[in-house]
């Protein structure tokens, strides 16, 4: 008799604890709540890059991807895509792809940016932001590290020095 | 700690003030006291006497109705600090920024404690959180034995516990012709009449108890249906904006729905077509009709991925009006705002010696061209664009956004009689020539624009629990506050007869009833025993 009051009460404080336990613990992810989380599959998209050519990501299975979205108008971009740009030349044999997704802008305005900076690596619009939404991104610029089998490795929000990058190659390596 | 046997045969729980069968008085304490305590019927509240485990000590923490009302009022004493400066949803700034800018150093400190996000603070859901669980246990710790103590009550009690009801009163020499009158009155009240050994044991509205248990019900379903706000799905409550002509995925759908917007109409009240209202019309000048977006939805049907152009097929078309959303699958899309984007700018290539036009060209803001042919030789190059103009740090022209909100170029205008071409720039009333003096200008033209309308999507199906919840609420308020648990005992001691009655409330109510009740025989009205204790009490 006592044993069972002791079970229900139990079995009840636990039910109430799991409840508020639970919601603390939603509406504390609620706001930094990472789209696509590190050890996660990066999700798979398509886009067209300014030469026609279309990039799947899971194309590049088998070589790591520094995926990084950007903006023309975006300060830190600006500095950035000169540094990604050497390193793209440094590590596409190495068998490390650079994608680089702008945000919804003109053709116009992306092509002039890429010839001012002399970018040659593969760069697509990303016209109804559909990629930007799956990924949650904000603020630009970010970066995402892909290893070879797909996998998320790193996210990073802001400006990269040289060095970093050269270190994002290295870990993406293959 | 054992049960406790009375001497009416029954057995019950430890802790027992009032036997649950005949009533008597186990608890000693409780002889002093002139009149019974009947709250709970003098059952054992559980809470109150066992205490060993830590899981007793949490459950009996939770059990005392100080406890829940004491955070009933730490709650409500901090959702009063949460309305003294406004919250984060409601500022336009940065929050770091705002409070200290428009308050001070009390704003800051305002910020810096956390108060900008009361309501979303882990301390105030976990008040809310400890109030549900004090509701539950506070509840379920009254309600189980109360329900027993009212199930084991016997009709003869103990003379004790009679003679210590409120109302009480004593008869000799009554015959048994006014006991059955007396029956027929209770019934004809809707009494529910049980009798035993002679003794008559008449009660009514037992259900009311129960009210306040309900209504605690209510208000877990309640709680429960806005701690359901947190899983995923269940509540959507998102920003859409969608330019006339385009279409847009609706977010949290999965992707599975777009929305294209054909036009946005903002209407006013024409004070010529609405003579009664002109004075008022002209005074406050334009008021606002209509703001109506007319969109198409789509269902994705295609597989796509991110980023590919999906394959859509068309599921309704709608006019959305201010409070006429439109509906699909448990999702509601709300006009809610609108603005107006520059769409398009034109210019006249103009000689400035002549000052004729050789030729004009419109520039799509969104997806300018690169090179704009006018004939004859003549043609206008962009080299540079930027939607959202700005001198950046460095002196460099920049651009600020994306959107074209103060658009400007550095136009190459070529003509035959300078066919390398000559360099400007052109932005909002300013133009340099950064290379000396041209022979030809761009000349403004024109603009035009564009409505963006913003649509709120939401969701809830969390409703169906808060709506229960209330239902239930107002149910338990209304079954005990509009009903009265009312008891009467006549009952045979000693060759006389006993009158005592009981109510949880409304005490005068139950008087009169009784003065119905004994109407035409010889039995007293029982007394007041509680007033006159009062009395005695002023009478000193």
């Amino acid at each position: 008799m006592k044993k069972r009051r002791l079970v229900m009460r139990t079995i009840i404080l636990l039910v109430l604890g799991a409840a508020v336990a639970y919601s603390l613990y939603a509406n504390f992810t609620k706001d930094n709540k990472q789209k696509v989380a590190v050890g996660e599959m990066a999700p798979d998209f398509a886009l067209v890059d300014m030469q026609g050519n279309k990039h799947r990501l899971s194309d590049y299975r088998g070589q790591g991807v520094f995926l990084n979205f950007w903006g023309t108008w975006c300060p830190p971009c600006k500095k950035e895509m000169p540094y990604i740009n050497n390193q793209y030349h440094q590590y596409k044999d190495k068998g490390v792809q650079v994608l680089t997704v702008d945000i919804d802008e003109s053709a116009l305005a992306v092509n002039q940016f890429a010839d001012r900076l002399k970018l040659d690596f593969p760069i697509m619009i990303d016209t109804n932001k559909d990629v930007m939404n799956v990924y949650g991104i904000d603020p630009l610029p970010a970066t995402f590290l892909i290893d070879k089998d797909g996998k998320v490795v790193k996210y990073h929000k802001g400006e990269l020095t040289e060095n970093k990058i050269r270190g994002f190659m290295e870990k993406i390596k293959p | 700690m054992k049960d406790v046997k009375c001497e009416c045969g029954h057995v019950n729980p430890h802790g027992t003030v009032l036997c649950e069968a005949c009533g008597k008085i186990l608890d000693e304490r409780e002889n002093k006291d002139q009149l019974l305590d009947m709250r709970y019927e003098g059952s054992a509240r559980r809470s109150q006497t066992y205490n060993k485990t830590i899981i007793d000590k949490i459950w009996n923490f939770f059990s005392s109705v100080k406890v829940g009302v004491w955070l009933i009022i730490i709650t409500l004493l901090a959702s009063i600090l949460g309305t003294v400066l406004p919250q984060k949803m409601y500022i336009d700034l940065p929050p770091e920024v705002f409070y200290e800018q428009e308050y001070g150093w009390f704003g800051k400190l305002y910020y810096q404690l956390g108060l900008h996000d009361l309501y979303g603070s882990w301390w105030y859901l976990l008040l809310i959180a400890m109030i549900g669980i004090s509701l539950v246990i506070c509840s379920l710790d009254r309600v189980v034995p109360l329900y027993k103590a009212l199930k084991a009550q016997r009709v003869t009690r103990n003379d004790g516990f009679l003679k210590r009801q409120r109302l009480f009163g004593t008869n000799t020499g009554i015959e048994d012709k006014d006991l059955h009158l007396v029956k027929e009155h209770l019934k004809e009240k809707r009494y529910h009449v049980r009798e035993e050994n002679g003794d008559l044991l008449a009660e009514k509205g037992r259900f009311s108890r129960w009210g306040p248990y309900v209504n605690h019900v209510g208000l877990i379903i309640f709680l429960f249906g806005g701690m359901l706000r947190f899983i995923p799905g269940m509540y959507v409550n998102e920003n859409l904006w969608v330019k006339e002509g385009e279409t847009a995925a609706v977010p949290e759908t999965g992707d599975r729905f777009y929305l294209q917007n054909n036009q946005f109409i903002l209407q006013h009240y024409d004070k010529d077509q609405n003579k009664t209202f002109e004075k008022a019309l002209e005074r406050a000048g334009d008021v606002v009709k209509n703001y109506q977006s007319n969109v198409v939805l789509y269902k994705r049907v295609s597989d796509n991925l991110p980023g590919e152009k999906p394959e859509l097929k068309k599921v309704k078309e709608y006019k959305v009006r201010v409070n006429h959303p439109l509906t699909f699958e448990g999702y509601s899309i709300f006009q809610a705002s609108y603005r107006s984007e520059l769409k398009a700018m034109s210019f006249f290539l103009l000689n400035k010696n002549t000052n004729q036009s050789v030729g004009e060209l419109k520039i799509d803001l969104q997806d300018p061209k690169e090179k704009y042919d006018l004939g004859n030789g003549y043609a206008v190059k962009i080299l540079n664009y930027f939607p959202d103009f700005e001198f950046a740090k460095d002196g460099e022209p920049s651009t600020k956004t994306r959107v074209p909100n103060n658009p400007a170029f550095v136009f190459q205008m070529i003509s035959p009689e300078k066919p390398e071409g000559e360099t400007s720039f052109v932005a909002i009333k300013q133009t340099i020539e950064p290379f000396g003096d041209n022979t030809y200008k761009m000349a403004f033209k024109g603009i035009e624009t564009k409505n963006t309308s913003g649509f709120i999507v939401r969701k809830d199906s969390t409703l169906w629990a808060i709506i229960l919840g209330g239902i239930l609420f107002m149910i338990g308020v209304i079954q005990g506050a509009y009903w009265n648990h009312r008891r009467i005992w006549i009952q045979q001691k000693d060759g006389q007869i006993w009158i005592a009655a009981h109510t949880n409330k409304n005490w005068y109510g139950l008087k009169q009833e009784i003065e119905k009740v004994l109407r035409d025989t010889k039995l007293n009205i029982p007394e007041d025993q509680h007033q006159n204790e009062k009395s005695d009490k002023e009478g000193n």
